[in-house]
C-alpha cells in the first residue's frame, strides 16, 4: 500500500493508516471540546474555555490539513510549555495578588448563605418530630408539604410555608411506626426524594408563631427554631432579628467583612478579594525578613556547597579504593555502602533525627559525650551536614564507579609508563577526566540540595530557634524558612504563599542562569 | 491538627515515617534520583499549597460518604454500614490519611467532598469561616446523656455544629514501683517522691526542640496562663492574648525552674516520652489515652490522676479534646448525613460499636458507665476530661502552637522565661494581625 520509495517532498499520496490515525485523533480532540466546554460554562472557568477553543482550534488548523509542517511540529511542545509552565507562573502571580486562603475561598454570596444557614436555632424546649413530605406537585419542585408526627402523643400535623400547623384527621392519613406513609391527595417522598429536594427543603419553614418554625432536619425529622439572621440585598447588611443589631460590611486589615456597628468582625467568614501588592509588602516588612532571607540565603550555598563537596570527596574515594582490583570482596563491599541508598530517606532522616538526641541519642550514648546536637546551632548545621553526607555519598559513589569504568584503563597504564607514581595518576590523570563527565551531575545534585527541603525539614524542622527567633532557626534553608512563612503560621495563606513562591521563583531563576553559565565553562574545557 | 499529629508521633514515630513515606512517594523518587528540580522550590511550595488535591480520594459512589482518619475510619465502617442497612441506604466511610482537614475544605469548596467528616472539636472554627460545615441541631435529650464537656467543645459562636462521641485529655500516669505517691497533690510532690524512688527521670513530658504546647498547657494553666481572653458571651477573644500576660511568666518561671531541675528536658520528645515510662526509666508519664495500650503491653504497675498543679499556685487545666461528627455545607446527601447525626446524637449505640476498635474515652454517659468496669483507664481519662478545658476552636489558635511551644522549649532549656514568653505573645499578636 504505502511506496517503499517514498518521495521527500511534497507528497500527495495519503495512506489509510494515516488518515484513519488523523481522524480519530481530530475526532478524540472533539469529543474532548465537546464533553468539557459545557462543564466549563457551567463552572464559568473562563480562561481556561479560551485555552482549550483556542488549542482545539490550533490542533483542527494545524493537523486537519497538510499546510503549516513546521506547526505540526512546534505546537505540542508550545502546548505543554504553556499549559504546564506558563499558566501555573500566572496563576501563581494572580493568586499572590489576592487574599486567597482560610476564611476567605469564596464568593461573597457563599459567605452570606454559610451565615444565615449558621444562625438556625432550636426554640426552648423544642419539639422534634418524625417527619414525612408530601407532595401535590413535583417531587424534586414541590411545594411540599410536611407531615409530623408528635413521637409523644402520636399525633399527626400537617403544614406547609403559608400554612400554619394543624392537626389531620386520622381517616386521612396511615401512620406506620410513628411516621406517615400515606396521605389523601399527596405522594409522600422516599428517603432518596427527600435528600434530592433537600436544598428546597432547608428554605421551607411552617410557621408557628412571628418568631418560630418547623424546619427540617435529616431525611425524617423536624424541630422547632428560628433563622436569627437574615440578608437584605438592597442595603448590603445582614440584621439580627433578636437584638435588631445590623451588620454592614466593613474592611479591617486588608479584607472585607460583615461588621457590627463599632467596626468589629462579627462573623468569621469572608470572600475572595483583590489586595494588590500587600502579601509582598507584608513579606518584605514582617520581622526583619530581608536579614533573615540574607542569612538563610549563606546557610543555604554553605549547606548545598557542603552536602556536594563531602559527598563527592567520600563517594570518590571509595569509588577508586573499591575501583582497585587488588580488594578482595569488592562486591560485597560495594552492596554494603549501597544501604544508606536503599533505605528510604524518610525513615533514615527520622531516624537520625533521634540519634542526635542529647541524652538518649545513639551517638552521645556511644561516644560518651553529652553534645547538644540539634539544640545548639552550629553543632545542627554539623549534624545536618553529617546526615546529608549520609545520604548522598552512595549516589556519588555509583556514579564515580560508573564514571570510572568509563576511562580507559591504557591512559592510566600510560601515565604509569611514562614514569607517573600511583598517587599522581590518580589525580593528574584519572580525576580530571572523571571530573569533565561527572561535573554536571554536580552541578545538578548541588540544584537538588539547594532545595533539600526534607533533609532539613525532617532532621531538625528548620530548628534550633534561639529564644525570640521565630522566623528562622538556625539549620534554615531558603525553601524550609520559605515553607513555615508561607504555611507555618495562622492557617493555610495561599495569597501570600504565593507572593512567597513568587520572590523564590527569582531567586532560584538567577541562580538556575549561574548554574547554566558554569556549565557552559565545563563544556567549553571539554 | 498539629496536636493529632504528635500524638501519632507518641504511637510510633516509625509509623509517621512511613505515612509521610507512602504520602509523598512520588518526591522522593525524582529527589533520590539526585535530579536537578529547576522549579523546585516554587513547586514545594505550591505543592503543598495544592496538597488538597493529592490526598483526597475521589468520593465514593453512597448515600452517605464519611471521610475521616484511619483509625477512626477502621472502627467506623461497621457501625456505618449497620446504619446504612437498617436505613435502606449505602454507606461509604472513606480513609485520607493525609490532612484530612485541607483535603475536606478543598474538596468540600469544589464540590466533590463527603457528605460527613468525622474530627477533632478544634477544627470547627476553620471549618465555618470556610463555610465548610453546616450546624447540626441536637435533640433536646442529647443535652443530658452527654458529658458537659462534649457539648461545650462543639459549640461555636452559641451555635453547635457536631454531634461529639469521645474525648481526650492530658493526663498524669504513675510507675508504682519508682514512686510512692501514686496520686501527688502538687508537681513539687512530684518531683519529691520520684527523686525518693530513685527514678533515672522524674517526670516524662514531651517537649523536644521545638516545644510541644499542648502537653505543657497543665503547668502553662497552672502558672496563670490563659490563651485568649473571653467576652461577655462566652466566646473566646482573639484580640485578648494571653501569652506575654502575668499569669503567663509566672509559668515560665515555674517551667524554668523545672528545665534547671532537669524535671523537664528537651530530649524527652513525642517520639521517646512513652517508651522512656515503661522501660521503667521515669517514675511519672504525661500523656493522653493513646498512651494506655503502650502501658498495659509493658505491663507496668501503674496508677492515673489529674496532672497537679505547682503548690500554691492555680489547679492544672489540660485541653480536652472531642471527636465529633460534622455535617458538610457542599456534600451530596446533607439530608443523610443530618440523619445520621441525629442518630448519633440520640443513643450511644453506634459509640459504642465503635468503641472496641479504637478504645477512645466515650462521651455519652450511659456508655461510659457500661464500659467503666472494663475498661477502667479509658473512662477514668473521661472522668478526668471533665475538669478539663475544651481546647480553643477559633481559627486564631493556629498562630498559638508554634510561637508559645518554641517560648517553652527555649525557656527549658535556660532562656530567661520573662523576656521569652514576652516575645511569644508579640510574635502570636503579629501573626493573628
Amino acid at each position: 500500500m504505502s511506496s517503499t520509495h517514498a518521495p521527500a517532498h511534497r507528497d500527495r499520496t495519503t495512506t489509510i493508516g494515516a488518515v484513519l490515525v488523523r481522524v480519530l485523533f481530530l475526532g478524540a480532540v472533539l469529543a474532548v471540546v465537546a464533553f468539557t466546554v459545557p462543564l466549563m460554562i457551567q463552572l464559568q472557568q473562563w480562561m481556561w474555555l479560551a485555552v482549550t477553543v483556542l488549542s482545539a482550534v490550533a490542533i483542527f488548523v494545524l493537523y486537519s490539513t497538510k499546510r503549516f509542517v513546521p506547526g505540526k511540529y512546534l505546537f505540542p511542545g508550545t502546548f505543554f510549555l504553556v499549559v504546564f509552565l506558563i499558566t501555573p507562573i500566572i496563576l501563581t502571580v494572580g493568586y499572590s495578588l489576592t487574599n486567597f486562603g482560610d476564611g476567605t475561598r469564596g464568593t461573597k454570596e457563599q459567605a452570606i448563605d454559610s451565615i444565615i444557614a449558621n444562625s438556625v436555632q432550636q426554640t426552648e424546649d423544642s419539639t422534634w418530630y418524625n417527619m414525612a413530605v408530601g407532595t401535590k406537585g413535583d417531587p424534586v419542585e414541590g411545594p411540599f408539604t410536611l407531615f409530623l408526627v408528635d413521637p409523644e402523643t402520636g399525633t399527626v400535623h400537617r403544614g406547609d410555608e403559608t400554612t400554619s400547623l394543624e392537626e389531620v384527621p386520622a381517616d386521612e392519613v396511615t401512620v406506620t411506626s410513628g411516621f406517615v406513609t400515606e396521605a389523601e391527595g399527596y405522594t409522600i417522598l422516599d428517603a432518596r426524594q427527600v435528600n434530592a429536594a433537600y436544598d428546597a427543603l432547608q428554605q421551607l419553614a411552617v410557621p408557628i408563631s412571628d418568631t418560630s418554625a418547623v424546619r427540617v432536619q435529616g431525611a425524617n425529622q423536624a424541630f422547632e427554631g428560628t433563622t436569627v439572621l437574615s440578608y437584605d440585598e438592597a442595603t448590603d447588611t445582614i440584621t439580627d432579628s433578636r437584638t435588631g443589631e445590623e451588620y454592614t460590611v466593613g474592611k479591617i486589615g486588608d479584607t472585607k467583612y460583615f461588621v457590627n456597628s463599632s467596626g468589629e468582625r462579627a462573623f468569621g467568614q469572608s470572600w475572595l478579594q483583590n489586595v494588590g501588592l500587600n502579601n509582598y509588602e507584608r513579606l518584605f516588612t514582617n520581622g526583619n525578613i530581608a536579614g533573615q532571607f540574607a542569612a538563610a540565603f549563606v546557610w543555604t550555598l554553605v549547606f548545598a556547597l557542603g552536602s556536594v563537596l563531602a559527598t563527592f570527596v567520600v563517594g570518590f574515594a571509595l569509588a577508586l579504593i573499591l575501583n582497585d582490583p587488588r580488594m578482595r570482596g569488592r562486591r560485597l563491599y560495594r552492596s554494603i555502602l549501597l544501604m544508606p541508598y536503599a533505605v528510604p530517606g524518610f525513615i533514615s532522616l527520622l531516624v537520625w533525627s533521634n540519634f542526635y538526641n542529647r541524652d538518649f541519642g545513639l551517638i552521645n550514648e556511644t561516644l560518651g559525650l553529652h553534645l547538644d546536637w540539634l539544640g545548639d546551632p552550629t553543632l545542627a548545621k554539623a549534624a545536618v551536614l553529617l546526615t546529608n553526607l549520609w545520604m548522598g555519598f552512595p549516589y556519588m559513589f555509583i556514579v564515580s564507579t560508573g564514571a570510572l569504568q568509563a576511562i580507559p584503563s591504557d591512559m592510566t597504564e600510560a601515565a604509569r609508563m611514562d614514569g607517573a607514581s600511583r598517587l599522581q595518576t590518580t589525580v593528574k590523570v584519572v580525576t580530571p577526566l572523571l571530573l569533565v563527565a561527572v561535573a554536571p551531575l554536580l552541578v545538578a545534585s548541588f540544584a537538588f540540595n539547594f532545595n533539600n527541603f526534607n533533609a532539613i525539614q525532617l532532621l531538625t524542622e528548620g530548628g534550633p530557634f534561639l529564644a525570640g527567633e521565630y522566623t528562622r532557626g538556625g539549620t534554615d534553608i531558603l525553601i524550609s524558612m520559605i515553607y513555615r512563612i508561607a504555611f507555618g503560621g495562622s492557617g493555610a495563606d495561599f495569597g501570600f504563599a504565593s507572593a512567597v513562591s513568587v520572590v523564590l521563583f527569582a531567586l532560584t531563576g538567577v541562580l538556575a542562569a549561574i548554574q547554566f553559565r558554569f556549565t557552559n565553562i565545563l563544556e567549553d574545557v571539554n | 491538627m498539629q496536636i493529632r499529629r504528635q500524638s501519632f508521633l507518641a504511637l510510633g514515630g516509625l509509623a509517621a515515617g512511613t505515612t509521610l513515606l507512602a504520602a509523598c512517594g512520588g518526591e522522593e523518587a525524582g529527589g533520590g534520583a539526585g535530579g536537578a528540580s529547576d522549579a523546585g522550590g516554587a513547586s514545594d511550595a505550591g505543592g503543598a499549597a495544592e496538597g488538597g488535591e493529592e490526598g483526597a480520594p475521589a468520593r465514593a459512589d453512597a448515600d452517605l460518604v464519611i471521610w475521616t482518619d484511619a483509625e477512626k475510619a477502621a472502627s467506623l465502617e461497621e457501625p456505618a454500614a449497620a446504619w446504612g442497612e437498617a436505613n435502606g441506604l449505602t454507606v461509604a466511610v472513606q480513609t485520607v490519611a493525609e490532612d484530612l482537614q485541607g483535603n475536606f475544605i478543598t474538596a468540600n469548596q469544589a464540590g466533590n467532598g463527603p457528605d460527613m467528616i468525622v474530627a477533632a472539636h478544634d477544627w470547627i472554627g476553620n471549618m465555618v469561616q470556610n463555610g465548610s460545615i453546616s450546624p447540626v441541631q441536637l435533640p433536646g435529650s442529647a443535652a443530658d446523656s452527654l458529658a458537659p464537656i462534649g457539648l461545650e467543645a462543639v459549640t461555636y459562636n452559641g451555635q453547635t455544629y457536631g454531634v461529639p462521641y469521645a474525648v481526650e485529655t492530658l493526663v498524669l500516669f504513675a510507675n508504682n514501683a519508682l514512686t510512692d505517691v501514686p496520686e501527688p497533690a502538687t508537681v513539687e510532690e512530684m518531683v519529691a517522691a520520684a527523686e525518693a524512688g530513685g527514678a533515672e527521670n522524674p517526670l516524662s513530658l514531651p517537649v523536644g526542640e521545638q516545644g510541644d504546647a499542648y502537653h505543657m498547657e497543665p503547668f502553662y494553666t497552672s502558672g496563670g496562663g490563659y490563651l485568649f481572653g473571653k467576652d461577655s458571651e462566652g466566646n473566646f477573644d482573639p484580640s485578648d492574648v494571653g501569652v506575654g500576660q502575668e499569669g503567663s511568666i509566672t509559668a515560665a518561671e515555674k517551667i524554668a525552674e523545672l528545665g534547671e531541675a532537669g524535671v523537664l528536658s528537651t530530649s524527652i520528645t513525642g517520639d521517646n516520652a512513652i517508651s522512656l515510662f515503661t522501660d521503667g526509666k521515669a517514675a511519672y508519664l504525661v500523656s493522653g489515652p493513646w498512651a494506655i495500650e503502650n502501658i498495659r503491653t509493658a505491663e507496668l504497675d501503674f496508677s492515673m490522676s489529674a496532672i497537679p498543679g505547682f503548690e500554691g499556685l492555680d489547679p492544672a487545666v489540660p485541653f480536652a479534646g472531642v471527636n465529633a461528627f460534622y455535617v458538610a455545607a457542599g456534600g451530596k446527601n446533607p439530608a443523610f448525613a443530618q440523619q445520621f447525626a441525629t442518630a448519633v446524637a440520640s443513643s450511644p449505640d453506634i459509640a459504642e460499636q465503635m468503641f472496641p476498635k479504637n478504645e477512645l474515652p466515650p462521651v455519652n454517659l450511659a456508655l461510659q458507665e457500661k464500659l467503666a468496669g472494663e475498661f477502667p483507664e479509658v473512662i477514668k481519662i473521661a472522668e478526668l476530661a471533665e475538669s478539663a478545658e475544651a481546647m480553643p476552636a477559633i481559627p486564631e489558635m493556629a498562630a498559638i502552637w508554634q510561637p508559645l511551644g518554641q517560648a517553652e522549649a527555649n525557656i527549658v532549656g535556660g532562656a530567661d522565661p520573662e523576656d521569652t514568653m514576652v516575645s511569644a505573645g508579640e510574635e502570636i499578636t503579629s501573626q493573628i494581625g
